[in-house]
């Protein structure tokens, strides 16, 4: 408060009004917001900082880890014999169909040269850690331990030891981010294994997925298995995902809401496998070009009619 | 310099500019350890911000709240703009109030920064949900308690090095 004229001595100077400063933030915020919601235009600062904090980070990680090695380290021999005795037993009954997938492999190479059709494309991999989940709860994502260095890719899948559990969504030097399946923003392209109905599977939260914009009367059953179907040439064909658990067909819907739960252990941690990127596949003809020409046309007729 | 402290008796040496930095930096690197999921884990930072917003008010204000916040996105991989866009708010209540709160009893004071820390919560909330994250259940809400129950443990730690003069003397009063 300033009588006209006089200044408030130097003494008390505190900056600009609070609610100025208020109102000057919040709108940073939401600018913010914005940039990184609809354009992800702010990766590049993001990725700086993290490099830069990586020890910290991993520093601030140790007592977690601590804590899971004392549990491991304490956990009886009797039950790692016994979990041993398991493997060994789920070994021995895959080894039949193991000893025969390189034949099998080699033989389906030979009938799709004979047929000049495309080879398939083989799956390379490497394996990771889940080192922690991370921290945001409107998410589901987990951090691996590896990145860039180790040559992983944004885009690629991955998968454990039973399915798929997600993609990777952001990588850093030494680590990347992998957004799970469950994930809201999450979709993958499937099939139901059983009579090869395409679909796109959602992430639906708490856990839980959804299979979208199916038709009331889709031929769907709970306990239906459903597979990556391999259109979109990031996943791999024929990688199981999830299965149905329960279906709800509404007939004042269009859509019949169908929930499925995951397959493999996306909300555990473990051991996982990247999978090697896909080779892209040409992009159809000029799809995208033709549906915007319509819409701009759409547009200049509309702004032609108003005129007269 | 009168300050009004829990116990009035009681007057206080000027905060060190390095100990707030560091408390805040400390702070921030608890909120770093990664607990997945758990509920009741508090968010340090919003705490230690919203302790030094009542009683520095004209040191750590929104400016440190906004810095503090874009750290937060980027430790926890959430939206840029998410933690500053509720902790700008938490600093603005908690400066404005400062005058207010610091007059009451400690667990009083609790009972005034529940609410401001629920708020910085909801907002984050509001502001992920329209953007299409997921709604992180009820329980999520529980961190804003805990919060508020470590705030009596905290202004005594936090003001520990204000209790004491530099050098001792038995004559003088503080």
């Amino acid at each position: 408060m300033s009588v006209v004229g006089h200044t408030p001595p130097p003494f008390f100077k505190r900056g600009p009004a609070p609610l100025t400063q208020l109102v000057f933030f919040v709108t940073l915020s939401i600018a913010l917001l914005f940039a990184d919601l609809r354009f992800h235009t702010l990766e590049w600062a993001r990725l700086a900082v993290t490099t830069v904090a990586w020890p910290l980070q991993r520093m601030a990680g140790l007592p977690v880890a601590a804590a899971g090695d004392a549990g491991h380290y304490f956990s009886s021999l009797t039950t790692l014999q016994t979990e041993n005795a398991d493997y060994k037993k789920k070994l021995l009954a895959t080894a039949n169909q193991l000893l025969r997938q390189e034949h099998l492999e080699q033989e389906n190479m030979r009938l799709r040269a004979l047929l000049d059709m495309k080879a398939r494309q083989p799956a390379t991999g490497r394996i990771a850690q889940i080192l922690y989940a991370a921290r945001d709860p409107f998410s589901r994502r987990v951090i691996i331990d590896k990145g860039v260095q180790e040559g992983i890719v944004a885009g690629q899948a991955v998968i454990d030891d039973i399915g798929v559990i997600g993609q990777v969504t952001r990588v850093f030097p030494l680590t990347s981010e992998v957004t799970l399946l469950t994930d809201k923003d999450q979709a993958i392209p499937v099939e139901v294994q059983r009579n090869g109905l395409r679909a796109v599977l959602n992430g639906a939260g708490a856990g839980m997925m959804e299979l979208r914009f199916l038709a009331a009367n889709a031929d769907v059953k709970p306990g239906d298995t459903l597979v990556t179907s391999g259109l979109d040439g990031v996943y791999l064909d024929g990688l199981p995902v999830a299965k149905v658990t329960r279906i709800d067909r509404d007939n004042s819907y269009a859509f019949a809401r169908i929930t499925c739960e995951p397959l493999a252990g996306v909300e555990r941690h473990g051991q996982v496998l990247v999978l090697g990127k896909r080779e892209v596949t040409p992009p159809p003809p000029d799809e995208a070009g033709d549906a915007a020409k319509p819409g701009k046309g759409k547009r200049v007729k509309k702004s032609q009619n108003r005129k007269p | 310099m009168m300050q009004p402290t829990h116990s009035s008796r009681r007057i206080l040496l000027p905060a060190r500019a390095w100990f707030i930095v560091v408390s805040l930096g400390l702070a921030l690197f608890v909120n770093l350890i990664p607990f997945g999921r758990l509920p009741l884990v508090p968010d340090w930072v919003a705490l230690v911000l919203t302790f030094w917003c009542v009683h520095q008010p004209q040191r750590v204000g929104m400016g440190a709240a906004f810095v503090l916040g874009l750290a937060m996105d980027i430790a926890d991989g959430s939206v840029m703009g998410q933690h500053a866009l509720a902790y700008v708010p938490l600093a603005f209540a908690a400066a404005g109030l400062s005058k207010r709160i610091l007059w009451f009893p400690l667990l009083q004071q609790a009972l005034h920064v529940l609410p401001m820390l629920l708020a910085a919560q909801i907002i984050m909330v509001v502001a992920r949900t329209t953007g299409g994250g997921e709604f992180p259940g009820l329980l999520y809400f529980f961190s804003s308690f805990s919060g508020a129950l470590l705030w009596h443990p905290l202004t005594y730690l936090l003001l520990l090095p204000q209790y004491r003069p530099v050098e001792r003397d038995e004559n003088r009063p503080i």
